[in-house]
């Protein structure tokens, strides 16, 4: 029962991921018709604003002190991190949050990059046939991880999480089991949290807002909208770069479960697009629901009791349920038949 | 009417199509003679486009049945029902922009002969002598001959039409459907469709025509069945039809008077 | 016979095609790209990029998973070599039934969606070899070390035949191993064997129904075409060339890794189709020379070489441009390959092909223009 419980846990943090993929993916297919195979990159953007604030808060200044000599007879070097330098002891905890305070550079910068992507390249193929969307989109999301590789490198570069948030929270005790007995990451639950936040935060951003409200008219009946008089194009357009800002803080945010490298974002975007096909094509509610629910089945085919039955499950779960779902249910779980076919 | 040697090829019985609330189609009852031209009229929205798609297969119908001499077509797949010999001309012309004039005219020669599937690589096109000779044959017919060798997608909307026609003819099918196919086409186009499918008419191959220029049916069709709102409110020899005051009140609401120009 | 029986003008076409690639040795002398390794790669690449195109040049079916069934090809032609016997052939024999039973598998499911559910579906499932070789599949595919050929392989079948040598053997035809450009001439000869039988299927009834099925499927249905088995068809076919040019990897390197079978690799064949022009013969061939020879300019440039290229440079800037170009050539070069991607997208959605045309065009205006369909599109 607690292994069970556990591993149920285990498979909310991925799932979160894969959701906040999808979830941009679907927002884009709906709303601009464009399958956008960069949109991994866009995740794997945002897990490199993590690495680029940290270096920025960290780097150091060198002061030489001519009072303090080493034992080679050098004056001491004094090395201060920039944060510290200019908050004082307030940089250290500054720091230590570096991942969660990189959200605010992530913000902007992603928003920015959205919308440059669209306005300068996406926005051209609009009428262009779908395979040529899908291979422009495929050569940037080629060029977006490899300008990533020069600048970082080819290593993972690990992001370490604030102290505070190192420890596990006892869920065993919580739902009245024994203590210890299960026990969850800290930081696992936060990812899970905020994803769900996220989520919320889209939905009642489309469902609630006047903004939202002309997006998902557009996204039923994009001609009938543009009829009205409304610049839907430019909404679109802002779409696109909330769609490049979920993707990011997601990335953002998984950076201390998942030492970023420059090619995740592929890994990423061919789960997320296996999320979207069980999910439904173009549809929300479906994106969400499928990436949680592949988050799970994943992290219960890597137990070790399912891994002896079926080795190697784990590594193919996902792309099974692919299969199965085609199969069985072909527009999946809450898609309308025909979307995005033609 | 009753001949002796009434031959039914097409054969709709009490079909209902319904989607959600809206019934499209209720109770029709159709029989198509062979060698025959039979006429579906009526005003936009009576549900004519629907009742094709349900003899073709394009759409199952609620309830009843279509069959085909002697064979059942609810439920079976558009290039099932293409081989039992019913072939379908489109309201917006459905054909192979990307090939040439001969080629789009040739592709339904091979499906004829050749079935539903058929890997055949041995022989190159332009060796398939025949079936060239044939095809090259109707696109006179029909007046493309000089535009053989062009991009069916460049051809003008008419005679795209007219190589759609063509595409169906040289199967030499036994029930030819027609979806308005004078549908946006200028004065003189339609008159040439019009000799056009007389011409075929000669042939003694069956037709459904689907249509609402009342200029079109009346020159061509051996019998008439008026739909409104989903029904057949009327059927038969096109004089009766066009004479018979239901159809006058239900169809045209008096606005204008049905003539044969 | 009819079964090598083509038009004269395929006729042509092939003899100067098989002309070109077997005076390859010649003809890259200037260009400093003669050496056997990169001349097989060439031919290699051409065969694996003809079939590509059989499937998305004639059906518009985009697959973006083909690097596993070269995979595949090359993991089943080195087992041939360590089981039976090093020659090539019945190694090719092998890996293009092996890759072919595969393709059917998978074209079966993928087909059952098109347009861009056809793409995600082949790009998830040549994820899906690409994790299983990587994992579970280790003994078969010797995981990240590759799988490679040691001494105590059985090889069956040259055992009985004759005694074994001291050191790895390499491949050959009959007995005979090959050395210096004898595999690249192999290899030529399949490339023209491969090409002659793309043609066949090009101008083939065969050819112009998989044309129609990406030019309309709606008419094909109600023309009588059940559309499904020929699009199978076509992807079991294009499933086998790219088996075959695994084999013909392991047969001129006996070698197979995964990283044959990663997503990069199928979208670089994508790349080399679309470059020299997508649904013709000949546009795969020089898109795939063209990236292979870039790859071989690009990544072999240096830091030491970029300094001599840009000595005109005045000093203070001739280091900011080293540095700026360095980062697409060597390493980067990847980088170029992506750039290059989208702007022959953008720019030239027809290819190589496309501009040739073009040029021609202007010179002989009242030409009319071949009906073969350049522009990338998607199956409906």
């Amino acid at each position: 029962m607690e292994a069970i419980l556990a591993q149920l846990l285990n498979g909310l943090d991925k799932g979160g991921a894969y959701a906040l993929i999808a979830l941009g993916l679907t927002l884009v297919f709906g709303t601009l018709g464009v399958v956008n195979f960069a949109h991994g990159a866009l995740f794997m953007l945002g897990a490199f604003c993590a690495v680029t604030f940290r270096m920025l808060i960290t780097y150091e200044t060198v002061v030489q002190d001519p009072t303090q000599v080493t034992a080679w007879g050098t004056p001491v070097e004094i090395r201060t991190p920039l944060a510290q330098s200019w908050f004082g002891d307030w940089g250290a905890v500054l720091i230590d949050y570096s991942v969660p305070l990189s959200i605010l550079l992530a913000i902007p910068v992603m928003l920015l990059v959205g919308v440059a992507m669209e306005r300068g390249i996406i926005k051209h193929f609009y009428k262009r046939p779908h395979a040529e969307q899908i291979l422009v989109t495929f050569g940037l999301a080629i060029v977006l991880q490899e300008i990533v590789k020069s600048i970082f490198g080819p290593n993972p570069i690990s992001q370490p999480m604030p102290m505070a948030l190192r420890g596990a929270f006892d869920v065993g005790v919580w739902i009245g089991i024994a203590p210890d007995m299960l026990t969850y990451p800290l930081w696992r639950l936060l990812y899970f949290v905020f994803s769900i936040g996220i989520i919320g935060a889209v939905f009642a951003f489309l469902r609630f807002t006047t903004f939202g409200m002309v997006v998902r008219a557009g996204m039923a009946d994009r001609e009938t909208v543009g009829l009205l008089g409304i610049n839907i194009d430019r909404r679109f357009t802002i779409m696109f770069g909330i769609a490049a800002v979920v993707a990011g803080l997601a990335g953002v945010m998984y950076t201390p479960l998942l030492p970023p490298n420059y090619h995740q974002g592929m890994d990423f975007l061919v789960l997320s697009f296996v999320v979207v096909v069980v999910g439904g094509m173009g549809s929300l509610p479906g994106a969400v629901a499928a990436g949680f629910l592949l988050g799970i089945l994943q992290s219960f085919a890597s137990m070790t009791e399912v891994k002896s039955i079926f080795p190697g499950i784990d590594q193919i779960i996902i792309y099974l349920i692919a299969v199965v779902i085609l199969l069985v249910r072909p527009r999946g779980l809450m898609g309308r038949a025909g979307v995005m076919e033609s | 009417m009753a001949e002796a040697t009434r031959n039914i090829v097409l054969h709709v019985s009490d079909v209902h199509k319904r989607f959600g609330g809206l019934h499209a189609l209720s109770d029709i009852d159709l029989e198509v003679e062979e060698g025959k031209t039979h006429a579906i009229i009526g005003p936009n929205g009576a549900g004519k486009s629907t009742l094709l798609n349900v003899i073709v297969g394009r759409l199952a119908p609620t309830s009843g049945a279509v069959v085909f001499d002697g064979q059942v077509l609810t439920g079976r797949k558009p290039h099932q029902i293409n081989q039992l010999g019913v072939a379908r001309v489109f309201q917006t012309p459905e054909i192979f922009p990307d090939l040439t004039v001969l080629q789009n005219v040739m592709a339904p020669a091979f499906a004829k002969r050749d079935g539903a599937f058929r890997i055949n690589i041995v022989r190159a096109l332009d060796r398939e002598t025949e079936i060239r000779e044939e095809a090259e044959a109707i696109l006179d017919d029909v007046g493309l001959i000089d535009r053989r060798d062009s991009h069916a997608g460049a051809l003008s909307r008419g005679d795209k039409r007219r190589m759609e026609l063509a595409m169906c003819l040289i199967q030499h099918p036994r029930l030819l459907l027609l979806d308005e196919p004078t549908a946006g086409m200028s004065r003189h186009d339609t008159n040439t469709t019009i000799d056009l499918l007389k011409k075929i008419k000669a042939r003694g191959m069956t037709k459904v025509i689907i249509e609402h220029d009342m200029h079109v049916v009346f020159s061509l069709a051996d019998k008439i069945s008026v739909l409104s709102g989903g029904r057949i409110i009327a059927e038969g020899l096109p004089d009766d039809v066009r004479n018979s005051p239901k159809v006058q009140e239900a169809y045209l609401g008096g606005a204008h008077r049905l003539e044969a120009h | 016979m009819s079964l090598f029986a083509i038009p004269r003008r395929d006729l042509i076409v092939l003899a100067l095609f098989s002309l070109v690639v077997l005076a390859m040795p010649i003809w890259l002398q200037p260009l400093g790209a003669a050496y056997p390794a990169l001349m097989q790669k060439f031919v290699i690449s051409a065969v694996f990029a003809i079939g590509f195109n059989i499937l998305f040049g004639l059906t518009g079916y985009l697959s973006f998973g083909h690097a596993a069934f070269l995979g595949v090809g090359s993991y089943t032609a080195v087992w041939s070599f360590k089981l039976l016997t090093m020659d090539a052939l019945p190694a090719m024999v092998f890996a293009v039934i092996v890759s072919g039973l595969f393709a059917l598998i998978i074209g079966y499911l993928c087909l059952r969606r098109s347009g861009i559910y056809f793409s995600i579906l082949t790009l998830a499932f040549a994820q899906m070899c690409y994790n299983l070789a990587y994992s579970v599949l280790t003994p078969i595919t010797n995981g990240e070390t590759s799988l490679q050929l040691t001494l105590s392989d059985p090889r069956v079948i040259d055992s009985a035949l004759a005694p074994r040598g001291a050191g790895l053997p390499s491949a050959g035809l009959f007995g005979h191993a090959f050395s210096g450009l004898e595999g690249f001439y192999f290899c030529a000869v399949v490339l023209i064997i491969a090409f002659f039988v793309a043609q066949k299927i090009f101008s083939s009834p065969f050819g112009m129904m998989l044309r129609a099925i990406k030019s309309n499927q709606t008419r094909m249905n109600y023309t009588g075409f059940n559309t499904r088995p020929y699009a199978l068809t076509a992807f079991v076919i294009s499933g086998m060339y790219a088996g075959l040019a695994g084999a013909l990897f392991a047969i001129t390197d006996p070698l197979a890794g995964t990283e044959r079978m990663q997503w990069t690799a199928s979208g670089e064949v994508v790349l080399m189709t679309i470059l020299g022009g997508v649904g013709t013969l000949v546009g795969p061939v020089i898109g795939a020379w063209l990236i292979e020879y870039f790859e071989n300019i690009f990544s072999a440039f240096n830091e030491q070489i970029l300094h001599r290229v840009f000595s005109w440079v005045p000093e203070g800037a001739q280091d900011f441009v080293v540095t700026i170009v360095s980062k697409f050539v060597g390493e980067g070069w990847q980088l170029t390959l992506g750039l290059l991607f989208m702007l022959v997208v953008i720019f030239m959605p027809g290819g190589v092909m496309e501009g040739v045309r073009r040029i021609v065009s202007l010179f002989n205006r009242p030409q009319r223009r071949d009906p073969g369909a350049m522009r990338v599109q998607p199956a409906e």
